[in-house]
């Protein structure tokens, strides 16, 4: 009798186990903050795109405004070097 | 070439300033969506870099066979060029990796060997400026060097596992990513001639002020 009872509940129990498995889950409790979601789905791409595109820009000009400087320089010190120049052969004697 | 170089600044300016409408109007990646047009400017600036890099390579080897100084002065030229492209296509990487694969930088393959050769015309420059008399020929030796790393760089993608595209992708490019992408790989390229143009009148500027001192000092 106890046996039988046993495997009774055994049945039951193994029954049920697919049956909670196959639940439909509840209904949504609460509202899940942003800042926990995946962090691709946190990231736009807007200022991604915008940062590269503007690098190339800030890149570029940086490179034209050095080179500009360098050659302001060379060309000072060839004015310089010019008058220098000048000066010496005035003053040398004839 | 300087009577070319206003007209040549125009054309190149209004080419970067009609990009980013091509780029805009080319159509969405599946997977990766907008940040893939990050892709627009990031490898072409590889191509003007690869091309700067022959470029220095070239005019190097050419410098120690001949001992011409103006194919040094092209290769110092095409150096800093070739480190400012790069620089450009590792910063732009890195910016579409964030999106696309949730890192900045990854140690794979592709990645190392582009910061290896952008870090070999770094040392290439440092070497040219800081290195005294003689420099110059040692550092024609590194840019023939870093030349020889470029194709690596290329295939590096087909022959060791990496999360980097692969080079199938530029040439099997839909119509509606096409256009886009060549008309900014044409940008680039004309930027590159430009550039080229405006460094190589630094040296030659330079050139002539070194003549100037010689002369001077023969003259006392």
């Amino acid at each position: 009798m106890c046996k039988r009872l046993l495997i009774s509940i055994a049945g039951v129990l193994v029954a049920l186990v697919p049956a909670a498995a196959f639940q439909p889950p509840g209904g949504q409790s609460e509202f899940v903050p942003v800042s926990s979601l995946p962090p691709a789905e946190q990231l736009p791409a807007a200022p991604l795109l915008i940062a590269a595109y503007a690098f190339v820009w800030v890149a570029v000009l940086v490179f034209v405004w050095s080179v500009w400087r360098r050659l302001t320089k060379v060309e000072a010190d060839m004015r310089a070097l010019q008058q220098r120049v000048g000066r010496s052969e005035g003053g040398a004697p004839r | 070439m300087r009577k070319y170089f206003v007209p040549l600044t125009i054309v190149v300016a209004a080419m970067f300033a009609y990009a980013p409408v091509m780029i805009a109007n080319a159509d969405y990646e599946v997977t990766m969506g907008l940040v893939q047009k990050i892709f627009y400017f990031h490898v072409p600036s590889w191509f003007a870099m690869f091309t700067a890099v022959f470029i220095c390579g070239g005019a190097s080897a050419l410098f120690l066979f001949k001992r011409d100084p103006r194919f040094d002065r092209v290769a110092a030229s095409a150096g800093e060029i070739a480190v400012l492209f790069g620089l450009i296509g590792l910063v732009t990487g890195p910016l579409w990796g964030r999106k696309a694969w949730g890192v900045w930088w990854q140690w794979d393959a592709r990645l190392t060997m582009a910061l290896l050769v952008e870090l070999i015309f770094i040392g290439y420059l440092l070497v040219r400026n800081y290195g005294g008399p003689g420099s110059d020929k040692l550092a024609a030796a590194m840019a023939i060097f870093g030349t020889a790393n470029v194709p690596f760089v290329y295939v590096s993608v087909n022959i060791w596992r990496t999360i980097h595209p692969k080079t199938t992708v530029v040439p099997t490019l839909k119509a509606g990513m096409f256009g886009a992408f060549w008309f900014s790989v044409a940008a680039f390229m004309l930027l590159l001639v430009l550039l080229m143009t405006l460094r190589l009148g630094l040296e030659r500027q330079r050139a002539l002020l070194d003549e100037l001192y010689l002369a001077e000092d023969d003259h006392v």
